[in-house]
């Protein structure tokens, strides 16, 4: 039924044993769903989820990060984060435009691994080569099985499999001795909800899996939960809600772009703040059960003003919601009609994030 | 009372001239946790193989058609705020309208359980 050609990550076999429905994702073939969407989304929202990231890509980047070029290919300002700490950003291109989002983890003063979407990795890690200084990246995408573990328990179900409290602030990561092997992890994630990023070895990633799930509080999630609890939060999805002919002015995501430093794309960004944006991103929640679903056009007066980048059922709030963008001069607009052509369904434009009481702070 | 199949995956119970029309195990399988039912007026009149309503899950929106042509008498309003009943019980609380049945001849195009059964076993 999948065709050839798929990746599959080190857990495949623990996905195809445990039923799950498998589907293709950014060239992976990746888990959907276990049990079903809805439980593993309240598993995640309630109590802990483990979701299999493992297809996410990885990059080294060592030497002096001061003057290694890395400034100059992303967004966030790179040399100020503390060792130990992460911070979100972007790779863009030339016209101010989104080639991947991306984590950068200060493993230490002359170390960094950035983390960027597997559909992209491939495309981020040649783009960063022409844009660094020869031999200061490095693709260690194979060499980790990157597992999320994400809910309000998460930090206690964690302490217990490590033998100690684990006390990272969030974006905050540390090494951590898990299955014998000195293993990063760290207080990200991508669901809302208190939650870690766990880098164990590929070789490791099994054990790992089966070690975490043998605490009952823990169940597997897939990528239909994932999607759902993302979207609540407003987190934007790459290919989704940020392209190449998508800035982060336009996606409302300024406040991860340093302008005090010179990066690709600074110029085009300011020059399009200056001229005027061409379109802006808003969140909006569906006055129905309806979902809103992508390329569902925006409407104004009967006029379209927009088109939908990312929709769902939110559980949260028993309604649709969505991500979209609209001509800039919409973007203040209370009342808009979602539609797919036949049916149309009021919204209501609001401010993110749709879904307020996670855990993710605690 | 009989109980008839649809090669889309609707069931029709039917008692005397009145049918109660829901979606199979099979559909609901397919189509994840059901968020959304889009339930007819009351008094809609259908064809057999018309659209009837629609049902929206997590993954997909996806309309179930009319078994047989008739005329909308009930609905179960139920589902408005409540749709996953459908997943925990496509066969019995999840039905979703009774129809007055124009035609019983048109019974006849539909499968029985045991054809049905064999239907869905030569599908992936």
């Amino acid at each position: 039924m999948i065709g050839s050609g798929l990746k599959r990550t080190p857990l495949f076999g623990e996905h195809i044993s445990s039923g799950a429905k498998m589907s293709p994702f950014g060239g992976w073939e990746m888990p959907i769903s276990y049990e079903g969407i809805i439980a593993e989304y309240n598993q995640c929202r309630k109590s802990a989820a483990v979701f299999d990231t493992c297809h996410m890509g990885q990059f080294k980047i060592t030497g002096d990060i001061s003057n290694c070029g890395i400034e100059n290919a992303v967004t966030q300002s790179v040399g100020t984060i503390p060792v130990g700490k992460s911070r979100y950003g972007f790779i863009l291109n030339e016209r101010g435009g989104v080639i991947d989002d991306e984590i950068i983890f200060r493993v230490s003063e002359s170390e960094l691994i950035m983390v960027v979407n597997a559909a992209t990795f491939e495309n981020d890690f040649s783009v960063l080569k022409s844009r660094l200084k020869p031999g200061r990246i490095e693709n260690i995408s194979s060499v980790f099985g990157k597992i999320d573990l994400q809910g309000p328990l998460s930090r206690e179900i964690l302490s217990d499999i490590l033998g100690g409290e684990v006390s990272l602030k969030y974006f905050g990561f540390s090494f951590f001795d898990f299955l014998g092997e000195k293993t990063i992890i760290s207080r990200t994630g991508y669901t809302g909800e208190l939650g870690f990023e766990i880098f164990v070895r590929k070789e490791k990633s099994v054990e790992a899996w089966r070690k975490i799930l043998s605490d009952k509080r823990v169940k597997p999630a897939g990528l239909g939960a994932r999607d759902i609890l993302r979207l609540e939060m407003g987190y934007s999805l790459y290919g989704n809600d940020l392209d190449e002919d998508t800035t982060p002015v336009e996606a409302g995501l300024e406040m991860f772009v340093c302008y005090d430093k010179d990066f690709v794309g600074r110029e085009a960004l300011i020059k399009e703040k200056k001229e005027g944006l061409k379109k802006k991103k808003i969140a909006f929640k569906t006055k129905t059960r309806r979902s809103p679903r992508r390329h569902y056009k925006i409407l104004r007066g009967g006029n379209s003003i927009g088109e939908v980048t990312s929709g769902s059922f939110s559980p949260a709030l028993s309604c649709g919601i969505g991500l979209g963008f609209v001509s800039p001069e919409f973007e203040d607009e209370k009342e808009i009609v979602i539609s797919d052509g036949r049916v149309g369904m009021e919204a209501e434009i609001m401010d993110l994030p749709f879904y307020r009481d996670g855990s993710l702070k605690n | 009372m009989e109980i008839y199949f649809t090669k889309e995956h609707e069931w029709i119970s039917v008692k005397q001239n009145v049918g109660t029309v829901g979606i199979t195990e099979y559909a609901v399988e397919k189509l994840g946790d059901i968020t959304y039912v889009d339930l007819p007026e009351i008094g809609t009149e259908v064809k057999q193989g018309e659209t009837l309503c629609e049902v929206e899950s997590v993954k997909a929106a996806s309309e179930v058609y009319a078994p047989v042509s008739g005329k909308v008498l009930e609905v179960n309003a139920r589902l408005e705020n409540s749709p996953e009943i459908i997943n925990s019980s496509p066969l019995a609380d999840g039905w979703i309208v009774r129809m007055e049945i124009l035609n019983k001849d048109e019974l006849k195009n539909l499968m029985n359980r045991e054809e049905y059964e064999k239907f869905i076993s030569t599908l992936s």
